[in-house]
């Protein structure tokens, strides 16, 4: 038993790591973005593309998924199977919703000809939020894949120590969208 | 249709140019022979068993270096290549094969300087590294393995698919990025660049960088978490030590490669504008965020090598290392600072004075912990009984030699002297000096000290100092003209020059400096058949030959897949030195018997994941859109099937590990 707790301990530290390769991965993304943001080359612009309501919604949707992610550690701790399926899939629900949200506001941006391919700032615009995009669909998949090992083999060990490293994915993925909340919409309405 | 199916290939792709045919060729060859001898000595099983699936890191390390040594094989003929054309093709001269000058036209020319520092820099070098850490980190901390046997196979692999990658253009689409190692935009772009070479150098990078980034995670992992009971961070031995700092330069820097040369794909794929010189884009970003990866790469090569001779120093002097202390902090200072240079590879950009200053001045500032390494290797020699071995040669060159390309750099970390400079072969002459000097000297010094240790005897020491001579002569031999020719005003990546500018001398020289070398890396080749005709004669049966100081040398030689049987506690620096003084000895049953051991199972995912990631990246690469979906949900398969298999470590009873080591001792 100490020898798994060893090992889980190894494993989060592991991801731990993986996370600041994957920081330094989004501060690079997010410096292109602020050194190309006023390279419109005559196209629209962030204050003629972005509404904020939409922004805050879609912050609002992951913050309440960071929450639900949170009992979902809560009911995992306490042993609770199906309770942690539970917060598990209304995380799904809300993640999926975020996602959705994005791929609405970026079809709305291509309908009216503001693509990646229209200057430098949209470039790197799509491209950071696209990243972040990409990181909560893998998120997505790893809810299933969760949910399906839980189904099958309860709350183990392993399992447990995936639920720890997929919640601090989560939640590391909550942080850089209020990054990108803030540089990106905020300052870009400014 | 057709499109859907082969995406931008063509009959035309295929070889049709003498080297691409020569390069098919040699492959195919070589994998027939290589089919041929397995399938003789009917070896297809042993060899996925014992060796393609394991997650040993000592079998990992072999594997590992024995790729990077055909990788210096590949390079090195680029090597040569590049010095025959500059040594012919002065002046008027009728051209051969084809080619206006010399023998090789410009495109092709550029291709082979481009794969050249690819090679050497990712799949040479970052490969022995790999290897040497793979062998003897674990055993130095006093580990059994490392912190993630599967992710440690998964960069091997990854490593592998990569550098196969690097030379698929020979089979299929003939040409190879011509953008110089680090493919600067805008000439890099699709405008400028409309082949696939440079797509097939963006993902030769992504693969094996992803591999270097898992490699870098496991290790700081393994060496801040599975050290052995009452070894402190500042008992660990150097070789470790600089491990962990060019690991920790891994995982901070390999990102930034990642996602740079990731966008400059996306500008090429998908027509975005990062770097475009048109619609906004910076092409001097790329170059900042290159160099940001560029430079800590630097140490990421160099920093293990200075560990590595610590070691031999320490050991063939027959002292403690001196100044323990200085070389830690020395090394965690030249980490920092590695990410505090980067601009000095462009002072020309234009960036401003103080700017140039800010980083000229952080350049000469990294002379002093190095300075620091290379006294305190003096001062370990000083009054030491010094064994002149093959090992020690090569030290000594080394430090020579990096003193010399060392304080060329201080004058070039000078912006007014770099402005002359920069982008002269006095450039060339000055990091090639470095990198020979340190990490390949280095990488030879290491294997030579540790091979004992992993196969059981000792590399033939008269042969080994013929190579080194051979190497070290044949090195000023080609260097000291380009140095000579930088001041001359030489450019470098010239693939013809004015017979009037009296440069031809000097680059015969050095091309038949490169000769030399050749005959070094032959010699060296010839070391490794020799001694292993004479393995009997050189057997170590101590499992300690050179008398040495750190726990690695505390097991027998080869040493057991479980690495220690018994797992020593340790309670100061130079472990095993001490437990000698105190009159221990390893391989006696100790007096509370042996446990069990649990060890990592084999596995074959590796394989198949990186096949996957290697086909997405060549259906990325001709715009096949099915076989790049193919291979990324063939990976992300892998990935989930391999997260349900929870069934992956297996028990060595202490019985059999009480057999084995009666087995490895007996000798």
């Amino acid at each position: 038993m100490e020898k798994i707790m060893e090992k889980n301990d190894t494993h989060a530290f592991g991801f731990w790591v993986y996370l600041m390769t994957d920081i330094i991965i989004f501060g690079v993304l997010f410096a292109v973005y602020m050194v190309l943001r006023a390279n419109t080359f005559g196209g629209p612009t962030s204050n003629d593309l972005f509404s904020l309501p939409t922004a805050l919604v879609n912050t609002l949707v992951l913050l309440t998924s960071s929450f639900t992610c949170g009992l979902m550690t809560l009911a995992a701790r306490k042993g609770k199977v199906n309770q942690t399926i539970a917060w598990l899939i209304a995380t799904f629900a809300l993640g999926a919703t975020f996602l959705a949200l994005e791929l609405g506001e970026f079809s709305r941006f291509i309908a009216i000809g503001a693509s990646w391919q229209r200057s430098a700032f949209l470039s790197s615009f799509f491209t950071l939020v696209g990243t972040h995009g990409l990181h909560i669909a893998v998120g997505l998949l790893w809810i299933i894949v969760a949910i399906v090992q839980l189904k099958l083999r309860g709350l183990t060990p392993g399992v447990t120590s995936k639920l720890t490293r997929f919640a601090l994915f989560w939640h590391f993925l909550d942080i850089v969208w209020i990054f990108i909340f803030t540089t990106v919409y905020l300052m870009g309405m400014l | 249709m057709e499109h859907f199916f082969l995406g931008d290939l063509t009959w035309s792709d295929l070889p049709h140019q003498w080297f691409t045919i020569g390069g098919t060729g040699a492959i195919i060859v070589g994998g027939i022979i290589v089919a041929a001898v397995i399938t003789y000595f009917k070896r297809w099983t042993w060899l996925w068993k014992e060796w393609l699936t394991s997650t040993d890191p000592k079998k990992i390390g072999i594997m590992y270096i024995v790729m990077a040594s055909l990788m210096l094989f590949r390079g090195g003929l680029d090597a040569i290549m590049i010095w025959i054309q500059q040594a012919i093709s002065a002046g008027n001269a009728p051209g051969y094969l084809g080619a206006a000058h010399g023998y090789l036209d410009a495109s092709h020319f550029q291709q082979i300087f481009t794969a050249h520092g690819d090679i050497m820099v990712f799949f040479v070098t970052m490969g022995f590294f790999f290897g040497i850490m793979n062998l003897i980190v674990p055993l130095q901390i006093g580990a059994r393995d490392l912190a993630f046997p599967f992710l440690n196979s998964l960069g091997f692999w990854l490593y592998v698919a990569g550098a196969v990658f690097i030379n698929m253009f020979f089979v299929v689409g003939g040409e190879f990025a011509a953008s110089g190692w680090l493919s600067l935009p805008p000439l890099s772009e699709i405008q400028f660049s409309p082949g696939t070479g440079v797509d097939y150098w963006v993902w030769s990078l992504q693969i094996s960088g992803l591999g270097s980034l898992l490699g870098g995670i496991n290790f700081i992992v393994t060496i801040l978490k599975m050290r052995v009971k009452g070894m402190k961070l500042m008992m660990m031995p150097l070789f470790t030590w600089t491990s962990l700092c060019s690991m920790v330069l891994v995982v901070a820097s390999f990102p930034v490669l990642t996602i740079t040369t990731l966008l400059l794909w996306f500008d090429r794929f998908f027509g975005m504008h990062f770097f475009t010189s048109g619609f906004g884009g910076n092409p001097m970003l790329y170059v900042n965020l290159i160099w940001m990866w560029g430079h800590p790469e630097v140490y990421i090569l160099v920093i293990p090598a200075f560990g590595i001779f610590s070691e031999i120093v320490a050991t063939f002097s027959g002292k403690k290392i001196f100044g323990y202390v200085s070389m830690v902090c020395s090394a965690i200072a030249i980490t920092l600072l590695s990410f505090l240079v980067w601009l000095h590879h462009f002072f020309t950009m234009g960036a401003g004075a103080d700017v140039d200053a800010f980083f000229g001045i952080m350049t000469g500032i990294i002379a002093i912990p190095t300075a620091a390494q290379i006294f305190n290797w003096i001062a370990t020699m000083f009054r030491g009984r010094i064994r002149f071995t093959t090992p020690m040669m090569y030290f000594m060159g080394f430090v020579s030699l990096f003193t010399f390309g060392g304080m060329a750099g201080v004058l070039l970390s000078i912006p007014g002297a770099d402005f002359e400079l920069h982008n002269s072969l006095f450039l060339v002459a000055h990091f090639h000096t470095m990198i020979v000097s340190a990490a390949l000297f280095g990488i030879f010094a290491g294997i030579t000290y540790w091979f004992p240790k992993v196969f059981g005897f000792t590399l033939n020491e008269k042969i080994g100092r013929r190579a080194f001579w051979l190497w070290i002569v044949g090195f000023f031999m080609s260097f000291v003209p380009l140095y000579i020719l930088g001041f001359l005003g030489a450019t470098r990546r010239l693939d013809h020059y004015a017979a009037s500018t009296g440069w031809q001398p000097f680059f015969i020289i050095a091309a038949t400096g490169v000769c030399i070398i050749a005959a070094a890396v032959i010699t060296q080749a010839w070391q490794v058949i020799v001694s292993i005709r004479d393995r009997r004669q050189n057997t170590d049966t101590t499992g300690d030959p050179w008398d040495g100081h750190t726990l690695e040398w505390a097991t027998a030689s080869p040493v057991p897949f479980y690495n220690f049987a018994k797992t020593p506690v340790v309670d100061g620096r130079d472990a095993f030195w001490e437990m000698k003084k105190r009159g221990e000895r390893p391989g006696i049953l100790p007096p509370d018997g042996y446990d069990d051991i649990t060890l990592s199972k084999n596995t074959g995912m590796a394989i198949y994941l990186s096949g996957f990631v290697f086909l997405a990246a060549f259906g990325l690469v001709w715009h096949i859109i099915w076989l790049a979906l193919l291979g990324i949900f063939g990976a992300i398969a892998c990935v989930i099937i391999r997260s349900f298999d929870e069934d992956t470590e297996y028990v060595l009873p202490a019985a059999e590990v009480e057999r084995l080591e009666k087995l490895a001792w007996k000798k």
